[in-house]
C-alpha cells in the first residue's frame, strides 16, 4: 500500500511572528522556517504504518518554491520513501493547492492519503476535506487514532462533541490532529541517508493544472492587546468586584 | 447576498451552536436568508424559526441519521445551488469544518474560514479572521460566487428574536448520497454542564491539577457554584487530566463567555488564542510571573487548593 502525505512549509511554531512594515504580510527575513506540525504528525504516522507493514511505501508531497526542498529533505529524514515538489512561486489559496494535490494524487494512485488537519499559518483548515470532494473519496478529519484493517480505515476524530468513531473504505483522505502521535526526532543517520532518497520536481503545468486563487492575503495587523487589570488580595475582594465591578455573578 | 445558513445539527436534534451563523446573516442579509437543517427525523427544528429566516428547510433521510460529511456535503451543495446562494454560512465548530470544506470542494466556491467581520469594498468581500494561531488577524479578499464561510461564534453572539416564524419546509434528500462512510460511535461530552461554547461562564484548569480527581473536585466544583462550564488548557488534557473536548485554545475551542475563571492556567500563547475574547477574565495563579496576568481584568497570586475551596464556599453561601 501507498501512502501520500502533504507538507506544507510555514514558520516555525516557536518563532516570533509580526506583520511587516506595509501591513501586507508577516517579517520574513530571517525567520525560521519548518514543517507544519500537523503535517509532521501525519508523516509520522505513514511511517509508523509502513514500519508496522501495513504500508509499502510513503511518498512526501509539497507545494511552493525550491525553497520546499528543505521540509522535504526533513520529511525524507523522517523515513518518506521519495518526495515530490510541485515547484511555483504563484500565489496559492486552499482550492488551488487542493487541486494541485488531487492531480498528484491521481498521477500516483496511493490508497490512503494523510496530511496535518490544518496549517499554523493560516490556520484554515479546509485542504483535506476539499481534496476528498474533488477526488469523491470518503473522509476522516481531526483523526487521533488510525487503525487499517482489511482495505477500511477505523478512526477516532477529535470532535466538539467527543471522540467519534468512523469506518471509512479505503482509498481515503485522512488528517491529522495534534494526538494522533508524537513525531520522532530525525536521526543523523536518516539525514545522510535522505541525501540519496530522489526527491523529484515537477510544475503545476506538468499535472494539467493552472493554480489561481481567489482568495488573498491583503492586510495582516496585531490584534488589539488586551490590558492587565488589577491584583486582588483575596477572593472577598475577588467576589465583591465580580458582583459590583464586573457585574458579572 | 442571499445567505444559507447550515444548522449544526447531531444528525437527530439542531444545536443552539447554529444561532452565531443566524446572527451571521441577519447582519448581513436581514431579508434574505434561509436555514437549512440535515439528519433523520430532526428535533429541535422550532428554535430555528423566530429569527426572521424567509425559509427554515428540513432534510429528513434514514442515510442522515448522523452528521457525516460525506453524506451531508452534497445535501448541503444541492440546496445552495438550487436556491442560488451567494454565501454558505456556518457557526466554527468540528461539525462545519469538517462539512464546509468539502462542500467548497464540490461547489468549487472559495472558502473563508472562522471569519470575525466581513465587509464589502470595490464590490469585493473583504472577510477578517485570526491567523498565525490567533496572533496575527489576517484580511482576506474573495473573488467568486457562490463563497463558504465559518463565523466565528464570539465574534457574531445571538441573533435578535423577530415577531414572525419563518414556515418550516420539509425538503428531499437529494438521490445517491454516498454512504461509503460509517458512523461507529461517539464517546464523552455531556455530563450535566452547560456547553463549553456556549456557556455564559467558563472555569478553566491547568496542568498542576494533577488527576481527574482533583481536577473535578475544584475545577467541575467551581463551574457548578456559578452555572457555568469547564475548561481545560492543553497541557491538562494531554497528561489526561481532562477530556479532549474541554480543551480551550488554538487547536480546540473558541470561547468567550461573560466570566472566565482560569485557575493554575500558565497562558500560554496557544491557550489565550482560545479565551482572550471573553468579556472578564480572573486568572488564579501562585506564580506572580504566570503570563494568564498580562490579560487577566482580576487576578489573584494564591494557591489554588486553598482559595478554590474558600471562593465555592463564598458563591455557595452568598447566592443572589
Amino acid at each position: 500500500m501507498k501512502i501520500l502525505v502533504s507538507v506544507k512549509r510555514v514558520p516555525d511554531p516557536y518563532a516570533k511572528i509580526s506583520p511587516n512594515a506595509a501591513g501586507t504580510d508577516i517579517h520574513r527575513d530571517g525567520l525560521q522556517m519548518a514543517v507544519n506540525p500537523f503535517d509532521e504528525i501525519a508523516l509520522e504516522e505513514a511511517i509508523r504504518l509502513k514500519e508496522a507493514g501495513k504500508a509499502t511505501e510513503v511518498v512526501a508531497v509539497s507545494i511552493g518554491g525550491a525553497e520546499c526542498q528543505e521540509q522535504l529533505r526533513t520529511a525524507l529524514a523522517m523515513g518518506a520513501d521519495r518526495a515530490i515538489l510541485v515547484q511555483t512561486d504563484a500565489p496559492l489559496d486552499a482550492l488551488s493547492v487542493a487541486k494541485i494535490l488531487a492531480a498528484v494524487y491521481r498521477r500516483e494512485q496511493p490508497q490512503l492519503m494523510l496530511m496535518g488537519k490544518q496549517a499554523i499559518d493560516m490556520d484554515e483548515n479546509q485542504v483535506g476535506q476539499m481534496l476528498a470532494a474533488i477526488l469523491d473519496l470518503p473522509q476522516a478529519t481531526f483523526a487521533s487514532k488510525i487503525t487499517l484493517e482489511d482495505g477500511s480505515a477505523v478512526v477516532e476524530r477529535e470532535t466538539d462533541n467527543g471522540i467519534e468513531t468512523l469506518r471509512i473504505p479505503l482509498p481515503a483522505i485522512i488528517t491529522a490532529d495534534l494526538r494522533l502521535n508524537e513525531p520522532r526526532y530525525v536521526a543523523l543517520t536518516g539525514i545522510v541517508r535522505a541525501r540519496s532518497k530522489p526527491l523529484e520536481t515537477i510544475t503545476p503545468a506538468e499535472l494539467g493544472v493552472q493554480p489561481h486563487a481567489r482568495v488573498r492575503l491583503t492586510h495582516v495587523e496585531a490584534p488589539p492587546a488586551r490590558k492587565a487589570g488589577k491584583r486582588v488580595s483575596d477572593v472577598h475582594e475577588l467576589v465583591r468586584l465580580l458582583r459590583e465591578e464586573a457585574r458579572v455573578i | 447576498m442571499k445567505i444559507l445558513v447550515l444548522a449544526e445539527t447531531d444528525g437527530g436534534r439542531v444545536s443552539e451552536k447554529t444561532l452565531p451563523a443566524i446572527a451571521f446573516a441577519q447582519q448581513k442579509s436581514p431579508d434574505n436568508f434561509t436555514v437549512l437543517a440535515i439528519g433523520d427525523s430532526l428535533q429541535g427544528v422550532e428554535s430555528l424559526t423566530g429569527y426572521g429566516a424567509q425559509t427554515v428547510l428540513t432534510v429528513n433521510h434514514p442515510a442522515l441519521a448522523k452528521p457525516l460529511a460525506e453524506r451531508y456535503a452534497p445535501v448541503v451543495a444541492h440546496y445552495a445551488r438550487q436556491l442560488g446562494a451567494d454565501a454558505i454560512v456556518a457557526t466554527t465548530t468540528t461539525f462545519s469544518r469538517d462539512l464546509l470544506a468539502r462542500v467548497a470542494g464540490l461547489l468549487d466556491a472559495p472558502m473563508l474560514s472562522d471569519i470575525t467581520a466581513l465587509e464589502t469594498t470595490n464590490g469585493k468581500l473583504a472577510a477578517k479572521r485570526p491567523i498565525y494561531s490567533a496572533n496575527l488577524i489576517g484580511t482576506f479578499e474573495v473573488e467568486g460566487n457562490p463563497v463558504v464561510m465559518t463565523v466565528r461564534g464570539p465574534s457574531w453572539g445571538k441573533p435578535e428574536p423577530k415577531g414572525t416564524q419563518s414556515p418550516v419546509q420539509a425538503a428531499e434528500a437529494p438521490a445517491n448520497i454516498p454512504t461509503r462512510s460509517e458512523w461507529i460511535s461517539l464517546q464523552g461530552g455531556g455530563g450535566g454542564r452547560p456547553d463549553l461554547t456556549q456557556a455564559r461562564v467558563v472555569v478553566s484548569g491547568g496542568r498542576p491539577l494533577k488527576d481527574p480527581e482533583t481536577f473535578e473536585k475544584y475545577i467541575g466544583g467551581l463551574a457548578d457554584a456559578l452555572g457555568g462550564a469547564v475548561g481545560a488548557t492543553r497541557a491538562a488534557v494531554d497528561a489526561g487530566i481532562a477530556p479532549n473536548e474541554l480543551q480551550v485554545g488554538q487547536t480546540g475551542k473558541t470561547v468567550a463567555p461573560e466570566l472566565y475563571i482560569a485557575v493554575a492556567v500558565s497562558g500560554s500563547v496557544q491557550h489565550l488564542a482560545g479565551m482572550k475574547d471573553s468579556k472578564v477574565i480572573v486568572a488564579i495563579n501562585i506564580d506572580p510571573e504566570a503570563p494568564i496576568f498580562q490579560v487577566a481584568d482580576y487576578g489573584l497570586v494564591a494557591d489554588l487548593y486553598q482559595v478554590v475551596p474558600e471562593l465555592i464556599e463564598l458563591l455557595k453561601n452568598s447566592k443572589g
